[in-house]
């Protein structure tokens, strides 16, 4: 789950790093408020999901409470990558004379978390990473120790910094580790960390990346979840416990198992058709759950056909014929659905199905051609 | 012969009252497992399955009581890395954990802690393993395969079950299944298993299920260039999956560019893996061997 840089900025700033004054808003009039308290030289920030906000015009300096709270109607009336702006960031303005990058994130492969730093910061890591992968000094840590102090120390002198911020590194770069850590996050960041001209250290950015496998142990971080970034199928589905993704093809897919699913949108490829989501309907194929499944994938307009294919293990094929069924009775639509099913009682299953005149399969080929086929008006039962 | 569970396996169920670890017992046990035990704290005394199974309160006291040495865990995520962790100090030398959902920080922290005592986890996120014949410790069905000579190693769940269906319908069976999950960090990798299969001498050839997200399909290929003799067909699942989305497993992203099917295709097929267009093609490609 993605957190907003004001979100993410707070939390940082409960861990002792400094962070700019300045204030989330809603709306250009209190932009212009939060601009007058903070002296009228502020950075209008817009807050959405993406990256490229700075790109897109979403990231504007005002030198007057004025200009704060015109740039404000301007960017609060954005969409940027197809995202609406519904806050903004009032940030006062600072005079930035180095910028440097500090994060912490999961190294998978090495199975620990990891921290970075970057002398060239304010350019995105995979860049750094790219173009000048030396200025990068990492260190892994230890997830049973923690983060060590001498941890930060190396980071410091890795990047060559000025001896006086050492001691203010060591706090943000402990403090960085204490968010990252009790938020149960995948990734924080401050990119820019910077050198103020005033000599001060600073977050002027912050982006955090949280688990969402530790939520339940997080329900104030996972109020703040902003639904805005994700098509609201997939919230919906959510609610359900369906693993949803939309995608932008026209052949609907209901498959037990994320592997399965993987695979059956691959197959759907392999043979022409486009698949219009991946959708995992997990164990036990009861009624409720196909029903719901079956309300997501069609409120897609662009779906022209729905493909089940369901493994019965400890799901009975003929459990699973009859819960769609009973879901079919309950979502009445005219788009063909077919249906592969393997595994216990499948032919049981198959057999009830074509009873009620669904199109059955039982290899996954023979399914995804049928689909396909249907999608296109051709198959008739 | 088979890998890590057979008829020797002497199996404790955690979290055997729950919903999940009672029904999955009950299948352990008909299928011919040895269940010797089950841990449900503040249940000891109990019996499970008409006083098939005795319940012990924790994972120490059963493995005093009767000597269990593997552990299957069906405790809820946010229980689950605990019951890992006790598994690990009662002295279980392999642990095969089914749970879904586990936060990555306790399973780095976990994964940590059993390198450092050398102590085998399978999971999390996972079915488990199966040795036809011999022994089932998780959720594969135990009807969709049957002994023979091909090693399975697979990050899937019902895609593994596909594969081993369609492998018995053509007469092949396998000497183990193993379901190395879908979460980002677990246990035992592609390259142990890969490892162990080379070693053991009822293994003739290797399928390998992977999917999107990570390089250990790709340290693999590395792994089946230097060290495997017996030949290795794949199949990748995710050709079709967009970036930077989670496919259901939480290990199934491709984070930075990083992780792609394509990358898994190429860097196995360079090694001369054999790599399925589709999991129904494996079968077809295991008879060209």
């Amino acid at each position: 789950m993605k957190l907003h840089e004001y979100q993410s900025k707070q939390i940082f700033s409960n861990y002792g790093i400094p962070i700019p004054s300045g204030r989330v808003a809603a709306n250009a009039a209190d932009a212009k408020q939060i601009a007058e308290e903070l002296g009228g030289h502020v950075v209008i920030k817009s807050q959405i999901l993406v990256g490229g906000r700075g790109k897109a015009g979403g990231i504007r300096l005002a030198k007057s409470p004025q200009q704060a709270e015109d740039l404000a109607t301007k960017i609060l009336g954005m969409e940027i990558k197809g995202l609406p702006v519904r806050k903004i960031l009032v940030d006062e303005a600072a005079s930035i004379e180095t910028e440097i990058y500090l994060g912490i994130t999961n190294d998978r492969s090495e199975r620990k978390p990891v921290m970075m730093a970057s002398s060239a910061g304010g350019v995105e890591i995979e860049q750094i990473a790219k173009e000048t992968p030396d200025k990068i000094v990492k260190v892994h840590i230890d997830p049973l120790l923690g983060l060590r102090d001498y941890h930060v120390r190396d980071m410091a002198a890795g990047i060559d910094l000025p001896r006086e911020h050492w001691r203010t590194f060591g706090q943000i770069g402990r403090g960085l580790w204490q968010a990252y850590l009790r938020s149960d996050a995948t990734l924080a960041e401050i990119n820019p960390l910077v050198i103020t001209s005033q000599n001060r250290l600073l977050a002027l950015d912050g982006k955090m990346v949280l688990d969402d496998n530790a939520l339940f142990r997080h329900p104030d971080l996972a109020e703040m979840r902003d639904v805005d970034v994700e098509p609201k199928a997939e919230t919906e589905a959510r609610k359900y416990s369906l693993s949803f993704i939309k995608l932008d093809g026209y052949i609907g897919c209901m498959v037990n198992g994320a592997g399965l699913a993987m695979a059956t949108m691959d197959i759907i490829k392999l043979h022409g058709g486009k698949p219009a989501n991946f959708l995992d309907i997990g164990g036990g194929a009861s009624s409720e759950k196909v029903a719901a499944a079956l309300r997501i994938i069609l409120s897609d307009a662009n779906v022209k056909a729905v493909l089940f294919n369901i493994f019965g293990g400890i799901t009975r094929g003929d459990e699973v014929a009859r819960g769609i069924l009973a879901a079919l009775r309950e979502v009445k639509t005219n788009v063909p659905m077919i249906t592969r099913l393997v595994g216990t009682n499948a032919e049981e299953g198959r057999r009830i199905l074509s009873e009620a005149n669904m199109i059955t399969a039982e290899t996954l080929v023979d399914a995804a051609k049928k689909a396909i086929s249907a999608a296109q008006g051709g198959e008739q039962v | 012969m088979s890998i890590l569970v057979d008829k020797n396996t002497r199996l404790l169920v955690q979290g055997i009252t729950g919903n999940e670890g009672l029904f999955h017992t009950q299948h352990m046990l008909a299928y011919g497992t040895n269940v010797v035990a089950g841990v449900t704290p503040g249940k000891g005394g109990e019996w499970v399955l008409e006083g098939k199974v005795p319940v012990f309160d924790s994972v120490r006291i059963a493995h005093e009581a009767t000597g269990v040495n593997t552990s299957v865990i069906f405790v809820p995520a946010r229980f689950a890395a605990d019951a890992i962790y006790e598994a690990a100090d009662a002295g279980i030398l392999l642990i095969v954990c089914i749970t879904e959902g586990i936060p990555v920080q306790d399973m780095m922290r976990v994964r940590n802690y059993l390198d450092q005592k050398g102590i085998r986890l399978v999971g999390p996120n996972c079915p488990g393993l199966l040795t036809p014949g011999e022994a089932k410790v998780g959720i594969i069905p135990g009807d969709i395969s049957m002994p023979g000579n091909i090693g399975v190693v697979s990050r899937s769940g019902t895609l593994t079950y596909e594969v081993l269906y369609a492998l018995k319908l053509v007469g092949l069976g396998t000497t183990t299944c193993i379901g190395i999950g879908g979460d980002p960090i677990y246990g035992t990798s592609f390259i142990d298993v890969l490892g162990m299969f080379e070693a053991d001498p009822h293994t003739d050839k290797i399928v390998l299920i992977g999917e999107i997200g990570g390089t250990d399909e790709e340290k693999a290929a590395e792994f089946i260039a230097d060290h495997l003799t017996k030949p290795v067909t794949a199949f990748i699942a995710g050709q079709t999956a967009p970036p930077g989305k989670r496919m259901g497993h939480a290990g199934a992203i491709v984070e930075s560019g990083s992780g792609t099917a394509a990358d898994k295709i190429n860097a196995l097929q360079d090694v001369g893996v054999q790599v399925a267009s589709h999991p129904e093609e494996i079968a077809e490609l295991l008879a060209l061997f």
